[in-house]
């Protein structure tokens, strides 16, 4: 509207523009933008004692970051998530990428039923994917100490979802069993992209596959790598869905799988006998907005920038 | 010149296949896909063949496929009597056919602006609406609940066809923006040449980008679908409840039960499989355009 007003002087503003846009960016703007932006706001506020929201400056984030109360559960909260994080980009992009390498070769019989079947676990739902392990990995059904029996391992089997040293890193296997689908298709499509020539050229040099592949292949397809991790980072730090399914908004065996996601639905809806603190939660809200601003810009200005350079 | 280089790389290619070395390379990726397969396949499975097993059979022999001693439909019983799985599927389809409608018309409505006109402030239109695409619609989830309470919308299915709207808006404006401008312009021209209205001639524009809409509504379907965070805050009432939160709360009511909650995951997963097998070519077929650039 704005943009028609100043524009007015001279000629006016098409309104078939204005009719093509508005749908959208109302929807957007209202329910994306603006509460997002609110959410900031509010992160600047506390309750006074008559329940009214009064401006405190950034007192919320100063008690998030030093208050005895709050501290520990942030720290443990952002610990865990890099834990979370970290998993994901040792375990799930690397077998992505093997997946995918294998999926791209033309030799490979039956490369689209096994991208199809492979895939399958992406589409489910979260709860089902919790459900489905949470029955797997039960001591009570004994599924996860037979497949340890197959290797002779048997007697190393544990409840992994209820000891505090070993249930982040269940969880974030299962989380990586869903997802691994997402990056094996990124990678496989800028594998596919790569010029036939280029490769043949390299072969008839001596190179052997292997050279190929992380000399040539690897390299043409960097910027996906990039991609791919920053999909992976705010994927991560946004997640919620399994360890809620799994061990409920507590995040149990005492908090040791608590993430940014849960400590974030605990503080502003509350859980059993602790009533919500919307004030805190939009604060808890804005760290994630920092940390996930911050992985973005460093992906923008670091990694597209230094593509671009090569590239060149 | 192209045909005389290309002859011999398919020779060579031929004699590689005969090596051993090769064969042997051949059967390793094999084994590693058929390996991995399995791990993504065997949980489902599981689930599935136990959901219609009586209890015993089910802790006696979870690797045995049913047969006529083991068959029971306790646990289906169970969910049907105790859950309104129905009324959840009407819910889940209502949410996301709407969402996806409205993406869709907003979405394609806005990206032909963006793509056909020259408008000031076009770049940076284009800029705000993309914002989105990297920043997580959840972390203002405090103020759009504020916002649906103050609205009257709690507990309603427009509340969630709003919010996942806009969530799944950016990613859309940007994917069809990119299409739009591939329409010939010549076709436009001679419509306006015509006489049509710049509205008539988006309308006619749209079946030209028909596999770009198709990649926008699957790409949309399956997050809106599976989405927990959103239904559980904004509309948990029971007869507000989409398929994966009626799932998620029958879930943890009945989790002792173990024939219950068979047969509630495969309820819940076989349609979202049957889906996901109809649409898979167009799904890979967008994974693999680019179009997440």
């Amino acid at each position: 509207m704005n943009l028609a007003a100043k524009r007015s002087n001279r000629k006016p503003f098409p309104v078939h523009i204005l009719v093509f846009l508005a749908p959208a960016v109302i929807i957007y703007t209202a329910f994306m933008i603006y509460p997002l932006i609110d959410s900031l706001r509010l992160s600047l506020y506390a309750p006074n004692e008559n329940r009214e929201e009064v401006f405190v400056g950034l007192d919320n984030y100063q008690r998030l970051l030093t208050d005895d109360l709050w501290q520990p559960r942030l720290e443990g909260a952002i610990v865990n998530n890099i834990k979370f994080f970290a998993i994901h980009m040792l375990v799930q992009n690397p077998i992505g990428l093997l997946l995918a390498a294998l999926l791209s070769s033309q030799f490979i019989r039956g490369r689209s039923v096994y991208r199809t079947l492979i895939f399958t676990p992406t589409v489910l739902s979260v709860v089902l994917v919790g459900f489905i392990w949470r029955l797997i990995l039960s001591p009570l059904w004994g599924i996860s100490s037979d497949v340890l029996a197959v290797f002779g391992l048997e007697q190393y089997d544990k409840p992994w979802l209820g000891l505090e040293e070993t249930a982040l890193t269940t969880l974030s296997l299962i989380s990586v069993w869903q997802y691994v689908g997402i990056p094996m298709m990124l990678f496989l499509a800028a594998l596919i992209s790569i010029p036939d020539e280029l490769i043949e050229a390299a072969r008839v040099d001596g190179a052997t596959a292997w050279g190929v592949f992380w000399r040539i292949k690897f390299r043409l397809i960097l910027p996906t790598v990039g991609i791919v991790g920053v999909l992976t980072f705010v994927g991560n730090f946004n997640a919620f869905d399994l360890i809620y399914t799994i061990q409920k908004a507590t995040a149990g065996p005492n908090y040791s799988t608590d993430i940014l996601g849960t400590f974030f639905y605990r503080t502003f809806f509350g859980i059993q006998l602790q009533p919500g603190n919307p004030t805190m939660g939009a604060t808890i809200a804005g760290v994630m907005f920092l940390i996930i601003l911050t992985g973005v810009l460093l992906y923008m200005f670091g990694w597209q920038r230094r593509m671009l350079q090569i590239e060149l | 010149m192209i045909e005389a280089k290309r002859l011999p790389t398919t020779r060579t290619r031929a004699s590689r296949i005969f090596q051993p070395g090769h064969i042997l390379q051949l059967l390793g990726a094999h084994a590693i896909l058929l390996a991995y397969t399995a791990l993504a396949l065997f949980p489902v499975f599981l689930v599935v063949i136990n959901s219609v097993k009586g209890r015993r059979a089910i802790f006696a022999s979870p690797y045995a496929l049913p047969t006529p001693e083991t068959w029971d439909l306790v646990g289906y019983d169970t969910v049907l009597l105790r859950a309104d799985f129905e009324r959840y599927f009407v819910n889940s389809t209502i949410v996301t056919l709407g969402a996806l409608l409205l993406i869709l018309l907003a979405g394609s409505m806005a990206a032909y602006a963006l793509a056909e006109y020259k408008f000031p402030g076009n770049a940076v239109m284009g800029l705000y609406l993309a914002l989105g695409i990297m920043i997580p619609i959840r972390l203002g989830t405090i103020s759009i609940l504020r916002l649906v309470v103050r609205l009257g919308l709690p507990d309603t299915l427009l509340a969630l066809i709003l919010v996942f709207a806009a969530s799944g808006l950016p990613l859309a404006i940007f994917i069809l923006t990119q299409f739009m401008k591939q329409v010939p312009r010549d076709l436009k021209d001679a419509a306006r040449v015509d006489g049509a209205s710049e509205y008539r001639i988006y309308l006619m524009i749209l079946p030209l980008v028909r596999p770009a809409l198709g990649t926008v509504a699957v790409f949309n379907m399956i997050p809106i679908w599976n989405d927990l965070w959103f239904p559980l805050i904004l509309a948990p009432g029971e007869s507000t409840k989409t398929v994966t939160l009626g799932a998620q709360t029958f879930l943890g009511q009945f989790v002792n039960d173990w024939n219950a909650v068979l047969a509630s995951l495969t309820l819940a997963m076989v349609p979202m499989i049957i889906l996901y097998i109809i649409f898979s070519r167009q799904l890979i077929r967008g994974l693999t355009s680019g179009a997440i650039k």
